[in-house]
Formats: structure tokens, sequence, C-alpha cells
């Protein structure tokens, strides 16, 4: 095993102050073979990747590229050596080229010094071919002009532009819908059939059934499991999380927690939008499906006022309602947990305490005080987090210390401060591990429970059919089918692109 | 102990060093009237300092606080022109200068979207202008001594301290007021997390416009105040309050506020305050001429920047 492994890491120990992130792990891959490394988050996987590209130095551990003991300090060291991570947040410049963020800082001269644009476009597109013709754009393609599944190719372009023979990549999956995702499949059983060895990190099981060759599972640092094969999925699971989950989804809402409607569209409509007609009710959950750009992001955005219905009405709980600006949809009501955490949602500099207490803040008298606010007190906020087991080493820390779970659950106490009748998910589970997962499903169908009219907008289709009570599909900013609890995942596709396809064919 | 000595913020042991060392070679600091006319001379820059920080603590800078205090003591000068009477009005109408100034500075950054360090800019090219054309150039009238009370009268035979300048009182005062609003209020809280990360703040709903607003109303009235005392002791000039908004914002680095937003509190702001002006003293003490101050404000504010730097890494980890 050792004679043919690319590279392998061998008993790499990194502390942090206060923390063993990771405890004696040994990790390695071979020529031609995908890797998965799964765990939840916090468990070590990232920190392992970046003791393997330099990024962090292991306080013990070897690690052997090709057979030969080397020590990154940097990464561009593991870069030049073949060795390329490619992270969930893109490191390319969006008004450049293709071809210039391919070769950022190290751009082909000609004798006199000059950039070479011409050979530089003719290596990129060199390498281009290597994805076939699915990458639909050329060496002078705006970066900013490409959708994110581009952007990752331009990535992973940039890899092989390097002639990485390890290929890391990091959650690749993530921020992708699922025709996306196949052609990343692909891509990525090329890579493997080219002889190059790629480290999969994922919590998505169905990637790991289709791609994997090995699966290793990391907890707490330590590596809980080494399979060499892909064993059955609770394996996996159970590994990860320590113990058996259980039921994944919290069951439907029966037909007497279901209550009256509370939010009420006719006719809403914007650049984006056509002819919502929408009614949320109290105690159900509803899923919105449909391909990437259908309008269901444009829809949360619109409810919660950040970018307004141009036409139509809206009422909450029979009331009319102007929602043309998020704190107004707040004060109607109307909560929005937003699909980018790092952007959209969190303060990253402040405390816990700080982010969960800011809507709060934001809606009582602004010279009271920040601790005993009209809407909240500290204390309360304190015992939600206590109820959702935030996990922090205290509420005082600065929430970017946090894994992306616990970021979640503070924006959710966030919004529960203020005791919203409609509370809108975007994408509430991206980046979040398998355990976390459950809890906050469960979190959902509880806010449903206790009166709330829940929507959710995945585009993890399982999770939506999973969670739903009902689920409504949107193509080409329309709501254009409707189904019930149980729906198979086959005909919500369907329904998703028939539409879609048919407005192509026509 | 040692991880709670590294908690510290370290401007405040750079001002003790600093002390120490300007005591050492002047023992006259060590006395009262040492001291306190330190502490009067640093009141103007501790108080546009702190008003500097809403702005900075928000995501921005507040260029035209200097242009604002020249406008301040020429327009004062003039509207007085030495009737006592009018200082009372007169303070009150460089108040509202003040308010108008912060809210025109706010509704061009949120309404028509210009990055703050050129709407600031223009706003102190303008005030300056207005300054000049008011004057014709040179300084005119004078101020009463009603209103140089503030700047220059000295409370005597006060117990333990002798002497307390009237304007180290407005400093306190002001500068509490203004720890408390950052400090212990909705609001502030509201304003650092607008800083931290404005698309997030407002969709928790923090309202910006309004938020911002305050952030620059503050600065701008913490200039006129600045400016209230300058005229008190340093006269009319028509070039009293260049430069101060530089020295504001140095001030604010030096104390570890983190330019572009989020982070920054009003007590190291304070302290970075009376290091910058500590650090004048001690260079006037050992002879060094003006020119040489400037040098040394532009080193420290790009050491404070990255020391800052520095230490967020560490502890980042």
């Amino acid at each position: 095993m050792t004679g043919d492994a690319i590279f392998e890491m061998k008993g790499i120990t990194k502390v942090f102050p206060g923390i063993k992130a990771l405890d004696s792990v040994s990790f390695s891959a071979r020529a031609g073979e995908v890797h998965a490394l799964v765990g939840e988050n916090g468990a070590g996987k990232s920190t392992l990747m970046k003791v393997l590209s330099g990024v962090y130095q292991a306080e013990e551990g070897e690690i052997f590229l090709r057979g030969r003991k080397v020590r990154f300090q940097h990464p561009l060291e593991s870069l030049t050596q073949g060795v390329s991570v490619i992270y969930q947040e893109f490191s390319l410049l969006p008004d450049r080229t293709v071809a210039e963020n391919i070769f950022l800082g190290r751009e082909p001269t000609n004798r006199f010094g000059i950039l070479d644009a011409a050979r530089m476009r003719r290596e990129t597109r060199n390498v281009l071919a290597l994805f076939g013709d699915r990458h639909r754009f050329g060496p002078d393609t705006l970066v900013s002009d490409l959708d994110v599944a581009q952007q990752q190719m331009v990535e992973i372009a940039k890899a092989l532009s390097l002639n990485a023979q390890v290929i890391v990549m990091d959650e690749p999956t993530a921020a992708l819908n699922d025709a996306e995702c196949d052609l990343l499949f692909q891509l990525v059983e090329d890579l493997r059939g080219q002889g190059r060895s790629i480290v999969y990190i994922t919590h998505r099981m169905r990637e790991i059934r289709r791609l994997a060759d090995r699966v290793t599972v990391i907890k707490d640092g330590k590596v809980a499991a080494a399979f060499d094969d892909v064993p059955e999925t609770g394996q996996i699971v159970e590994a990860m999380v320590g113990r058996d989950i259980g039921h994944f989804y919290p069951d439907p809402a029966t037909s007497d927690e279901v209550g009256a409607p509370v939010l009420t569209v006719h006719g809403g409509g914007n650049a984006r939008l056509f002819d919502i007609d929408l009614e949320l009710c109290a105690g159900q959950i509803t899923g919105f499906a449909g391909v990437q750009g259908a309008g269901r992001t444009a829809l949360a955005l619109a409810l919660f006022g950040a970018e307004p219905f141009e036409t139509g009405t809206v009422s909450v709980e029979g009331q009319p309602v102007s929602l043309t600006s998020p704190r107004k949809a707040a004060k109607a009501g109307i909560a929005m947990l937003p699909g980018d955490r790092k952007a959209e949602g969190l303060m990253l500099m402040q405390s816990v305490r700080d982010n969960g207490m800011i809507s709060a803040r934001a809606f009582s008298n602004p010279l009271g005080a920040p601790n005993n606010t009209s809407v909240a007190t500290l204390d309360q906020m304190d015992k939600l987090f206590d109820a959702f087991d935030l996990r922090a080493a205290n509420y005082e820390v600065e929430i970017q210390s946090l894994s992306g779970g616990n970021q979640q659950k503070a924006i959710v106490a966030r919004w529960l401060s203020l005791a919203p009748k409609v509370l809108i998910f975007v994408e509430p589970t991206r980046g979040i591990d398998v355990n976390t997962k459950a809890v906050i499903y469960a979190q959902m169908r509880s806010l449903a429970q206790d009166g709330a009219a829940v929507m959710a907008i995945s585009s993890d289709l399982p999770e939506v059919l999973g969670i739903s009570d009902r689920v409504l599909v949107m193509s080409d900013g329309k709501i254009v089918a409707e189904f019930g609890y149980g729906a198979s995942e086959t005909e919500v596709m369907h329904a998703a692109t028939e539409a879609h396809l048919g407005l192509e064919t026509s | 102990m040692i991880e709670r000595l590294k908690q510290i913020n370290p401007v405040f042991l750079v001002l003790a060093l600093l002390f120490v060392a300007i005591a050492i070679l002047s023992p006259y600091f060590l006395q009262p009237t040492g001291y306190m006319n330190f502490l009067k001379r640093a009141a103007p820059i501790a108080i546009l300092a702190v008003g500097q920080l809403y702005v900075i603590n928000s995501g921005g800078f507040d260029l035209s606080a200097g242009a604002l205090v020249t406008l301040t003591v020429i327009g004062s000068s003039i509207l007085l022109d030495g009737d006592a009477s009018a200082t009372w009005w007169v303070v009150l109408v460089m108040l509202g200068v003040g308010v108008i100034v912060g809210t025109a500075n706010a509704l061009v950054v949120s309404w028509l979207k210009v990055p703050s360090i050129i709407a600031t800019l223009g706003m102190m090219i303008t005030l300056s202008g207005v300054a000049l054309t008011w004057s014709g150039g040179a300084p005119r009238g004078y101020l009463p001594e009603n209103f140089r009370f503030f700047g220059r009268y000295l409370i005597k035979d006060v117990p333990l301290i002798k002497i307390l300048p009237v304007a180290v009182i407005v400093m306190v005062i002001v500068c509490a007021g203004m720890w408390w609003l950052m400090h212990r209020t909705n609001y502030g809280k509201r304003l650092i997390a607008m800083g931290d990360n404005p698309k997030a703040a407002l969709l928790a709903g923090v309202p910006l416009t309004e938020t911002r607003i305050i952030a620059f109303v503050v600065s701008s009235v913490s200039a006129v105040i600045a400016g209230i005392l300058l005229g008190g002791f340093a006269g009319v000039s028509t070039d009293v309050g260049v430069g101060l908004e530089l020295q504001a914002i140095t001030a604010a680095v030096i104390g570890g506020a983190q330019l572009l937003g989020g982070r920054g509190t009003v007590g190291a702001t304070i302290a970075g305050a009376l290091v910058l002006q500590a650090m004048f003293t001690l260079l006037n003490i050992l002879g060094f001429p003006k020119p040489i101050r400037d040098v040394v404000q532009g080193l420290i504010l790009i050491s404070a920047v990255v020391i800052a730097g520095y230490r967020r890494r560490r502890s980042g980890g």
C-alpha cells in the first residue's frame, strides 16, 4: 500500500492554543483513486489538508510525496510539487479573464520579459481541452461572466496547468445544482482516469457512493474509521457521529397541526418573478424545488423585502403589508435565514452573543441597554443557545471560530428572538455536517409546530422532499406545480425541468 | 497570567512607557500643572478621535473633521466679534452646523453610494473653501472671554490636583457620553454590526441609513466641540484644524480600531490619542522641530496597523 501511494501522511499531530486539532492522523492516496475524506464540521478534515498543502505546519508526524519526505512551509511549495487544494471559496479575480486567472503570478513571458498573451491563451486552451467540450467558455471569458460551476472548472484548470498530481476538493458540490454536480462527477472521474489522486471532502453520502474508491472518516481530530472500499452508508454515518442517528427527517405535520394561512401573495411579480400566488400556512413546512435560476431565491428575497415585488399584494394574517425593505418585512413578522452564511448572515468579528442579539437590538429603543432589550434579554438568548446545543468555548468568542452548523444555530436564535410568523430558510444546511443537519431539521419542524409558517429552499432535492409537508415547484420565475408529502424525486424533477425544456424547444 | 497580559491592548502599555519617559526627562510633568496641561492639550484630539471612531466602526472615514474644526473657530470669531452676550447662541449655531455637515456626509454615502473617503474629502475641501471665503483669507473678529472659557480656563485650588482645566472636564463628559452610546446601547451594537458586515446587518433588520447618519453626526459634532476648545486656547487662525482628521484616524488606529469597521473601543481610542499627544510632547522635550512630528506620526500610524494585524493573526490561530 505504501509503495504506490502518491502521498502519505503519518502520525500527523497539530495543536492550536487550547485544542488538539489533529491527533496522530495517518492518511494517504494512491495514483488514480478518489479518496473520500468525511467527518463533521470541525472534525479536522480541513486542518489535515492545510497541513498537507503547507498552510499549517504539524507539530508531529511526517509527510511523504512520491516516497520522498517533504515539509512544506508555504502553500506555494506544495503547489509547485503537484499538490493543489480547491477550497470552497474560490480565489479567482472576477474582473480578469480565465487565462489571466489560471496563470496569475506566473504569466508566461517572451524573451523581452513581456507578457506572452498568445502563449497564455494557447496553454489555457490546452488545459481546458482536458474537459472535453463541457466547459462552454474560452480563455478570454471574464470570470465574472461564469456561473459557480464554471468558476470551479477554472480552479480545477489552474490545478491541472500546474500539473497537480494530488487534487484536494473541499466540498466541491456545496454550491452546485444537480446538473452541475453531474458534470463535476464526470470531471473527477476523468481526473482519476488520468492517474491523478483526488482527495474528496464531502458530507453527501450520494457522492461518496458515486465517486469514492476509499473512505476515511475523521472525528474529533482522529481517524474514526478507514475503509479500503466504500461501505454501507450507515457504517460511514455511524463512524462520523459515533452513534446511530435514527430518524434523519422529522415526521410531517399532522392535519390538525396545520393552521390558518399566515402569508398570502396575490399576483406577485418583479423582474425575476411572475404571477406568484402563494399561501403559507401556520404549522406547515412548504418546500420549494426547481433548477438554479428558477426563481426560488428571488421569491425568498421578494418576501423578505430585499428585492421587493413590484406588482401584486401581500398580506400577513389578513393584514396587507408593504415589504419594501428587510426591516419592514421583519416588522411584518417575516424572517429569512440567508443562504450564504458568511456574506449575508454573520458579523464575523463579533461574539456569538452579539450575533444572536443583533435583531433584538435592531428592533428596540436605540438608546436602550443592549443586553436587556424590549424584544429579548441576553439571558433568553443564552437559553436559546443552550436549547439548540450550540457548541462554543463560551458565548463571548468571535463567531468565526465556530463550525458552520453552530453558526447557523446562532442565526436561527437571532430570528427566534423576534417571534416571527413566517420563517424562510434558504439553503439551511449548506456546508453543515450530517449530525447537525438532523438537528436543524428537527428545529424547523418544532418551529412549525409552535405555529410558524416555514418556507424551505434548498438545491438539495432529497432534503426539500424530506422536510416539507408540501412542495412547490418553480420554473422561470413561476410556480408551476405542487406536490404533497411523499412526492418522488423523479416527478418533482420532471415538473421542474418540463416547462423549461418546453420553452427551449419552441 | 501571561495569557491575560496578552489580552491587554498594547496601547495602554505604550502609553505607560511614554509617561515614564516623559517624567524622567521632565520632572515638571509630574506636577499637577504639568500633567493637567498635558491633558488639556490632548482634549481636542481625544474628542475628535472618539468621534472619528464612530465613523471608522461604521466602516468609513470622516476626512471633513479637521476642516470643520477650522470652520468652527473662524465662524465663531466672525459671528461673535467679541460680543460676549452672543456666545451661547453661536455655540448652538455651530453645533447645528455640525449636525448638518454630518447628516450631509451620511446621506451622500447612503443615498448617492459615494465611498465615505471621497464624500468626506469633498466635504473637507468645501468647508475649507467656505471658511476661507468667509474670513477673506485672514482671521477676522475675535473670541470673547466667555467663549474661550471652555478651552482656556483653569479651575484653581482643587484639592489633590490643584488645578483642573475646563477642557479636561469637557473631554471627560463628552467622551463618557460617546463611550456610553458606543458600548452601552443598542445603537452602538448596531453600528459595530454594520461596520463588520453591512449586508448581514441589513438582513438582520438594522436600519443602515439611520445608523450611519448618527455616526457621522457624532463625528461632526465632536469636531465642533474640539473647535470650540481649540479656539479657546489657541485663538483664531485659518489653519487651526489642518491635518487634525488624520491625527484622529491615527489615534483610533493606534487604539486598535479596525479600518473598514467592526472593531474598536472608545477607551483604547482615547489612549491612542494620549499616546499621540505624549509622543509630540516627548519630541518637543527632546527639541525636535515640528516636521519631525509629522514623520513620527506617519511611522507610528503604519506600525500600529502592522502590529494590530500581527496580533490578530496570532490570536486568530
